[in-house]
């Protein structure tokens, strides 16, 4: 009885310390993410500066941004929405935002411009491909390979994955039709930027599934990012796409006999939303934070933790070493211009209107 | 005479001069009402939690209000339309879509009927997108004409496909769902089967019975044998015994499915071991994970205790005299087992049966692991549409199939095996 009366009173207490000391925002904040390497890569790049700058803040944790959209939505259903900043993936915002799940962001007025001055429309050029979206990174989905599995002629174009004379062996590739679509038709003579074009017919699927078909039984299907290093560490795979993050940490850290393959390296976004519709001090906290999390110098600290690239150009240069290895980071980050000489950047709002009909030809093709 | 007659003809009374039936009744009405008092919470609480959202669930399956609350002025235009003429519908239809879209581009509802009709018709999506931009600025009374402003925005705007789809999905409930998860689609002139390239969920439907029935099948001759040893060892060893059934129930599912595909990939302990044995050359490796075998053999490890249990439970209650009866009588072992154990085992065998093929037939991340392409359930494609296409409407229809399903097979096995030999413990 006595206890519980204190540790009401306390709460009490702490509830209106905070209110005080932080006018109208809330206290509390729910940030979901990718848990993993990825998340704690946040927690030391933004979290906890700002929880140095906002003592009193609790920051709540979740681990659910794979299932971000379905949770999103049936929380909105609900009524009852507990996040404040949600850490999603370009193709997952286009969605909720076009469901009315998260809010529109206005860049110019509500982030913080890039050190260089420039605006954040500037800054984020060609990236601000949904009006709810916070650019973070630049990640890449992309091939590994065993060097020791591979003989004497490493391989420099993604289409060594089609050539099963040169490179016999099992390739892990991701159990969906995005990427691995394009691919084919970039192998099969496609010029890159007609791919869409090709894919937009019917013909054109075909043709790229018929592609696929040529090494259909040499491939093992991942789902979850973690199953290609395994893959490749075991030797069970020669090539594997995965993120690049996760092969980065295959090499570097662990030391496998990997290399990386970034020809045709498919590049993809990841950033931060905010549910639609949050009261009013939560929202005020919701973009205090992102504001910054997101400015130029935030976006080059998590560089140091993991090998996703800035999404901002204004914090390429500022991207340094490795906090806990020390090995320079940029001859990894997927934008670096070596390793970005020929980059496929899939077409979110192509894929946007028309992945549930790919994954029904994918999933039939794949059953066949 | 007369008197006694009435007495005999008359009501029964009860001591309080009312009609002894009536009486009764009302007891009876009293008790049933006192138990039905002390079940209440628990039925609630079921009502509640279970039974209301999966019905609010299953009725998405066929719920299509939305295009009809966002579209109302376009969904009464167009009603006239006929879609069959090749002709685009007439300027009155593309002034109620503006209108509509005005008010929809402000309630920032118009993506959401764009990605319900993208489910039907690719690409509506985005013409829905990029024509709600354009209508906060539309001005109705001056704008126009609007079919020349609507083609401007995205030429999809002149495919009478959409148009059709708009129309086909203007009622307020659906079977467009149901057909979706069938492998067939509204067409022109009704109900026809999508092209061949396109059908999936029939093929996975058959695909997971089909194998949940080899699961169960295999979980029954692998039960059989343990579930007898752990009704007849004595004591301490059966305890042991039933530590180690239980140790692996008690582990978490995904660590078993990993350790699944350590041992069976290529690389893996079990191929290692058959190359250094001479069994199998190491070029050529079994490929044992990745198919239905892979799926088949974790799946019959993870559901094994569902079926050892209900069978020990049986077994333990079979009195060994029986047994040695028949022996005495002159029985042989096999004679004595198939005539008088086994028959007395069968309700074990039928609950685990039952357990195991329910949840085999709702398994999806075991299958989705090791499963490879051949060896996926219908689940997987429930949960990819509950989780990353939001076609919620759909996971409904296609849960709602698998469901009616499995109360049929219920249904049969009752009709043949008879529910009352079913036992638990």
């Amino acid at each position: 009885m006595k206890l519980t009366t204190t540790i009401m009173a306390s709460t009490a207490l702490t509830a209106l310390a905070g209110a005080a000391a932080a006018e109208d925002m809330a206290m509390e904040m729910t940030f979901v993410s990718w848990g993993g390497a990825y998340q704690a890569s946040q927690v030391k790049a933004y979290i906890e500066p700002y929880l140095e700058l906002n003592p009193g803040l609790t920051v709540i944790y979740d681990e659910s941004s794979a299932e971000a959209t379905a949770k999103m939505r049936a929380m909105s259903e609900a009524g009852n929405v507990t996040w404040d900043v949600v850490d999603a993936v370009i193709s997952d915002t286009i969605r909720m935002c076009d469901e009315g799940l998260i809010m529109e962001i206005d860049h110019d007025a509500q982030l913080a411009k890039g050190d260089d001055g420039s605006l954040p429309t500037e800054d984020w050029d060609g990236q601000l491909v949904s009006d709810c979206y916070i650019p973070l990174i630049v990640y890449s989905t992309t091939f590994g390979y065993r060097t020791d599995l591979v003989g004497d002629t490493a391989p420099t174009s993604v289409c060594a994955i089609f050539d099963t004379d040169a490179y016999p062996g099992k390739r892990a590739l991701q159990k969906r039709p995005i990427d691995n679509l394009e691919w084919a038709l970039y192998c099969d003579g496609v010029a890159k930027d007609e791919i869409y074009d090709v894919l937009s017919t019917d013909e054109g699927v075909d043709r790229a599934l018929d592609k696929l078909a040529t090494i259909k039984d040499d491939v093992v299907w991942w789902t979850a990012g973690a199953e290609t290093p395994q893959l490749l560490a075991d030797g069970e795979v020669v090539f594997g796409s995965t993120f690049n993050g996760r092969l980065f940490s295959a090499i570097a850290e662990q030391n496998q006999p990997i290399s990386m393959l970034w020809d045709m390296q498919s590049y993809d976004l990841d950033g931060l939303v905010i549910p639609a519709d949050l009261p009013a001090d939560r929202l005020a906290r919701a973009l205090d934070f992102v504001k910054f999390a997101t400015d130029t110098k935030r976006q080059a600290d998590q560089a140091a933790y993991i090998s996703y690239g800035p999404a901002r150009k204004s914090s390429a240069p500022l991207v340094g070493k490795h906090k806990e290895l020390g090995i320079e980071m940029a001859p990894h980050m997927p934008t670096d211009p070596a390793n970005a000489t020929n980059v496929h950047t899939y077409d979110y709002e192509w894929w946007a209107d028309n992945r549930d009909d790919m994954n029904a030809r994918f999933e039939a093709w794949l059953a066949k | 005479m007369s008197d006694a007659s009435a007495t005999q003809n008359g009501p029964v009374l009860a001591a309080d001069g009312t009609p002894l039936k009536r009486s009764l009744a009302r007891a009876l009405r009293r008790q049933k009402m006192r138990a039905l008092m002390l079940i209440a919470p628990l039925l609630l609480f079921i009502l509640v939690s279970f039974i209301l959202p999966i019905g609010d669930m299953l009725y998405r399956s066929v719920d299509n209000k939305i295009v009809q609350n966002i579209l109302p002025r376009t969904v009464v235009a167009l009603a006239d339309w006929d879609s069959t003429s090749g002709e685009l519908p007439s300027e009155a239809v593309y002034t109620a879509l503006a209108a509509d879209m005005k008010e929809a581009a402000a309630a920032k509802e118009h993506t959401k009927v764009g990605v319900r009709l993208n489910y039907e018709k690719p690409g509506v999506a985005s013409a829905f997108r990029k024509a709600g931009r354009r209508a906060k600025k539309f001005d109705l009374e001056a704008g126009g004409p609007w079919k020349e402003a609507f083609l401007k925005i995205d030429k999809k705007w002149g495919d009478t496909e959409v148009w059709r789809t708009i129309q086909t999905y203007s009622p307020p409930v659906t079977a467009g769902y149901f057909l979706n998860a069938v492998d067939m689609r509204v067409g022109v002139d009704g109900a026809e089967m999508r092209p061949e390239r396109e059908r999936i969920y029939m093929a996975l439907l058959k695909r997971t019975l089909w194998m949940s029935l080899l699961i169960t099948g295999s979980c029954i001759l692998l039960a059989y044998p343990v579930a007898w040893l752990l009704a007849n060892l004595p004591m301490r060893s059966a305890n042991m015994l039933m530590i180690l059934v239980l140790l692996p129930f008690w582990t978490s599912l995904l660590v078993r499915t990993s350790a699944w595909k350590i041992l069976l990939q290529q690389q893996g302990v079990i191929n290692d071991l058959l190359v250094w044995v001479g069994l199998v050359p190491d070029d050529a490796r079994l490929q044992i994970i990745n198919n239905q075998f892979g799926t088949i053999v974790a799946m019959t490890h993870i559901l094994l205790p569902f079926m050892i249990l209900p069978m020990y439970s049986v077994m333990q209650t079979i009195n060994p005299s029986y047994l040695r009866a028949a022996k005495s009588l002159g029985a042989t072992n096999w004679t004595a087992f198939w005539r008088v154990y086994f028959p007395q085992t069968v309700p074990g065998i039928g609950a685990g049966s039952i357990l195991v093929f329910i949840l085999a037939i709702g398994y999806y991340i075991t299958p989705a692991l090791v499963g490879g392409t051949k060896g996926t359930f219908i689940s997987n494609q429930i949960a990819f549409h509950i989780s990353t296409s939001l076609n919620w409407g759909l996971a409904a229809a296609l849960g709602a199939i698998l469901l009616v399903v499995v109360l049929v097979l219920y249904w049969a096995y009752d009709k043949i095996v008879g529910i009352d030999n079913v036992k638990l413990g």
